[in-house]
């Protein structure tokens, strides 16, 4: 994780400085996997319970860009990064959310562990909802590290006819409590002020003997300077804390009617058991299509979504490479001349006498065309329709309303999340399992990801090879890979009775996308793609084109001979592509290509593909985010699937 | 009449009195602000028994419908 220390020293963020952001620096959606490997000690930590905006806060304090979305869940893990105050280095660390400090989630526990290893904490509330947030507040109290209450979204209160008197909740609570909306940096440079004004202790010890952030009424953690066992001092008399919370909300909060605005009827209409129905099923067809539609406009400049496009325009990244790279590739194959060693491995097979973009299979022609030319294009708009889905709050909803068909699957709704972020790629959507609760949870829902869910890099080149020979057999991948997902998630439903805890979420307002906060996420999104995946996509076909010259493949290929040809009814050569798919898949069907396949060779192959192990980059988050028995387990059921999905194909295409 | 929050009206209003279940289930209810002597309403019960969304504290909460038949409201 980076920091972001190109600030001015004098400078904290805030409102006066907004926009003046120092570069990029990414941290991809990679967060530090484990608490417990955490930072040595945090100056700051960020606590609060999920969506209240820790996340753009934590960005405003620290330069970091980190994923924000409109739902619970969406820091997963923690996050760090650098603040600099008066010439000070503080590290600030953004813990995810959490509804209470009883662990009963992975979250709750985590954010158990990174308040022991802090300095001081802000503890960030949503001020349209005081008393749902007070609960932990007031467990934080109880701990007795400094403390100061950042009330977010004090503009959406105030829209909302909610008015909150700061000085008479930080009377109550003892603590000083700042109203900021930290979307747009207002009041954040008062709140940094307040939390620096805090005493804050150079090691960690649980007792702070007379700081003012005690709460009177509260009961003291019943030690002195020991640690107990966590859950020791961690139990409230929970019905005198309730009580209490409502008293403070009764004094300190205001409301006064207001009107009831579009988004809140939309909110209704969208929850509503028939309207709401449809609306889903028009959203998710609509955000298809409009992926579709985006992705070939910027890849071939078409305009359609199926079959022949309405129109062609003269735009798109085909039309770039050809004529800004295709003709320096002409110059160099000229001077490399066709089948030396450097041009095969440079530029390629030449097809028909030409450099092809796809099928060459050069460094400098498909490796660059296929990540920047096909994948990127379908990424940008895959992240573009996902991202507004999430920052509107209408994902969660997709979530509640498939929960009962998710659950017949053995899953949470909210595997909804995890499986449409999978098919941008596979690692943030396994990452994101995370939200889900349970370990048997989480493996199914990684597993089908692995499995049955194609990347966005994958299918566009799904959508490039097989679209090519009509809607049908574009339309048969899509369903058998549906079905095998379908197929995996009642064999595993059946064969575990665990119970499977029931959905219980809180569904955030509508909330207009913020074209700021959009243009962060994709940034960091495709950004985090490029550095990534490019490198990977260029090593892939550096290392098959110097195999095939080097005929070891050969070898291979006739090892695994005997199934791909006679169970699976592959031409021999698709050995190598399925070889090569576990580097990147895009690359392997991209191989797939010159073999001059049947229609049914070419379905079975992409499904195939896009079933076998998965790339390299979801292989080690599969392990490390399952350890390495359940990985291993979830490899088992990826081989038994490809075996028999392979057979079954086969026999009935 | 104490009924279970599945067989409320949309659109109605109620009192929780009850809530049937373990510590953690309580206490992940009590996290979302749904405890006894919480005023409620149903705003909706998805379709094919999918979860009941109610207000509370003018927040949307989608509980799971066996969750909710645990939850006694009355009016």
């Amino acid at each position: 994780m980076q920091a972001a220390d190109k600030r001015n020293p004098s400078e904290i963020p805030g409102q006066a400085r907004r926009g003046d952001r120092p570069p990029a620096r990414v941290t991809n959606e990679r967060q530090r996997s484990r608490a417990t490997r955490g930072p040595t000690i945090s100056d700051i930590l960020l606590v609060g319970q999920p969506n209240v905006g820790k996340s753009v806060l934590f960005s405003r304090l620290t330069g970091v860009r980190t994923i924000a979305s409109n739902y619970p869940g969406t820091t997963v893990s923690y996050t760090q990064g650098r603040m600099r105050s008066g010439g000070t280095n503080y590290l600030v660390v953004d813990a995810p959310g959490t509804y209470s400090l009883e662990p009963l989630d992975e979250a709750a526990r985590a954010a158990v562990d990174l308040i022991d290893e802090s300095r001081r904490i802000i503890n960030v509330l949503d001020a349209t909802h005081l008393e749902r947030h007070l609960p932990l507040t007031f467990e934080l109290l109880a701990q007795g590290k400094p403390l100061v209450v950042a009330l977010n979204m004090s503009d959406e209160a105030r829209h909302r006819g909610i008015a909150i008197d700061a000085q008479a909740l930080a009377a109550e609570l003892g603590v000083p409590v700042v109203p900021i909306v930290a979307r747009t940096g207002e009041g954040v440079r008062r709140l940094v002020d307040s939390c620096l004004a805090l005493p804050a202790p150079q090691e960690h010890r649980l007792d702070q003997g007379g700081h003012p952030g005690h709460h009177p009424h509260l009961q003291r953690p019943p030690h002195g300077g020991v640690r107990l066992p966590k859950s020791a001092h961690r139990h409230l008399d929970r019905d005198r804390v309730w009580q209490k919370i409502g008293g403070t909300v009764q004094r300190v909060q205001t409301l006064s009617h207001h009107h009831h605005s579009f988004a809140e009827r939309l909110e209704e209409l969208s929850i509503h058991p028939l309207w709401g129905s449809l609306l889903a099923l028009v959203a998710v067809a609509a955000a298809f299509a409009l992926v579709r539609l985006l992705g070939e406009f910027l890849i071939a400049g078409a305009v359609g979504v199926f079959g022949e496009p309405w129109l062609e325009l003269p735009f798109g990244t085909e039309l770039a490479f050809e004529r800004l790279l295709g003709p320096l590739l002409a110059r160099l194959s000229g001077i490399l001349g066709a089948g030396g060693f450097l041009h095969r491995l440079l530029i390629g097979t030449l097809i028909d006498g030409q450099i092809d973009f796809m099928q060459s299979f050069g460094i400098l022609s498909s490796g660059l065309f296929i990540p920047l030319g096909v994948v990127l294009p379908y990424l940008f708009s895959f992240y573009l329709v996902l991202s507004l889905l999430e920052d509107s709050g209408y994902l969660p909803r997709l979530a509640v309303f498939l929960d009962n068909l998710m659950h017949r699957l053995g899953l949470h709704g909210y595997a909804i999340i995890p499986t449409l972020l999978g098919l941008g790629c596979n690692v943030p959507g396994i990452m994101a399992t995370r939200i889900l609760e349970g370990k048997r949870q989480r493996f199914v829902a990684a597993t089908l990801i692995s499995i049955a869910v194609p990347c966005a890099a994958l299918q566009a080149m799904i959508v490039g090879l097989v679209g090519q020979r009509g809607l049908g057999p574009l339309a048969l991948v899509y369903g058998i890979l549906f079905a095998v997902w379908l197929a995996i998630s009642l064999a595993l439903r059946f064969t575990s009775r665990e119970f499977r805890p029931e959905l219980l979420v809180e569904i955030p307002p509508y909330r207009l996308p913020s074209p700021r906060a959009l243009a962060a996420k994709m940034w960091m999104r495709l950004s985090g793609f490029v550095r990534e995946a490019l490198p990977i996509v260029l090593g892939s076909i550096a290392a098959v084109n110097l195999l095939y010259q080097l005929g070891l493949f050969e070898a291979l290929a006739g090892a695994a001979e005997p199934v791909v040809t006679r169970l699976w009814g592959m031409p021999r050569e698709a050995v190598v592509p399925l070889l090569v798919g576990i580097l990147r898949k895009d690359v392997a069907l991209g191989l797939l290509a010159p073999l001059a396949l049947t229609t049914k060779q070419l379905v079975t192959g992409s499904v195939l593909l896009a079933m076998f192990f998965p790339c390299i980059a979801t292989f080690v988050v599969l392990f490390r985010e399952l350890g390495f028995k359940d990985g291993l387990k979830s490899l088992g059921i990826m081989l038994a699937a490809v075996f028999v999905t392979g057979s079954l194909l086969n026999l009935v295409l | 009449m104490d009924r279970p929050l599945t067989e409320m009206e949309a659109g109605q209003e109620a009192t929780i009195v009850a809530v049937h279940g373990g510590r953690g289930m309580q206490s992940r209810l009590r996290s979302m602000g749904l405890a006894e002597g919480q005023r409620i309403r149903k705003l909706s019960a998805l379709a094919l028994g999918g979860p009941i969304v109610v207000l509370v504290d003018r927040a949307q909460v989608a509980i799971g419908r066996g969750m909710a038949r645990r939850i006694l409201v009355r009016a």
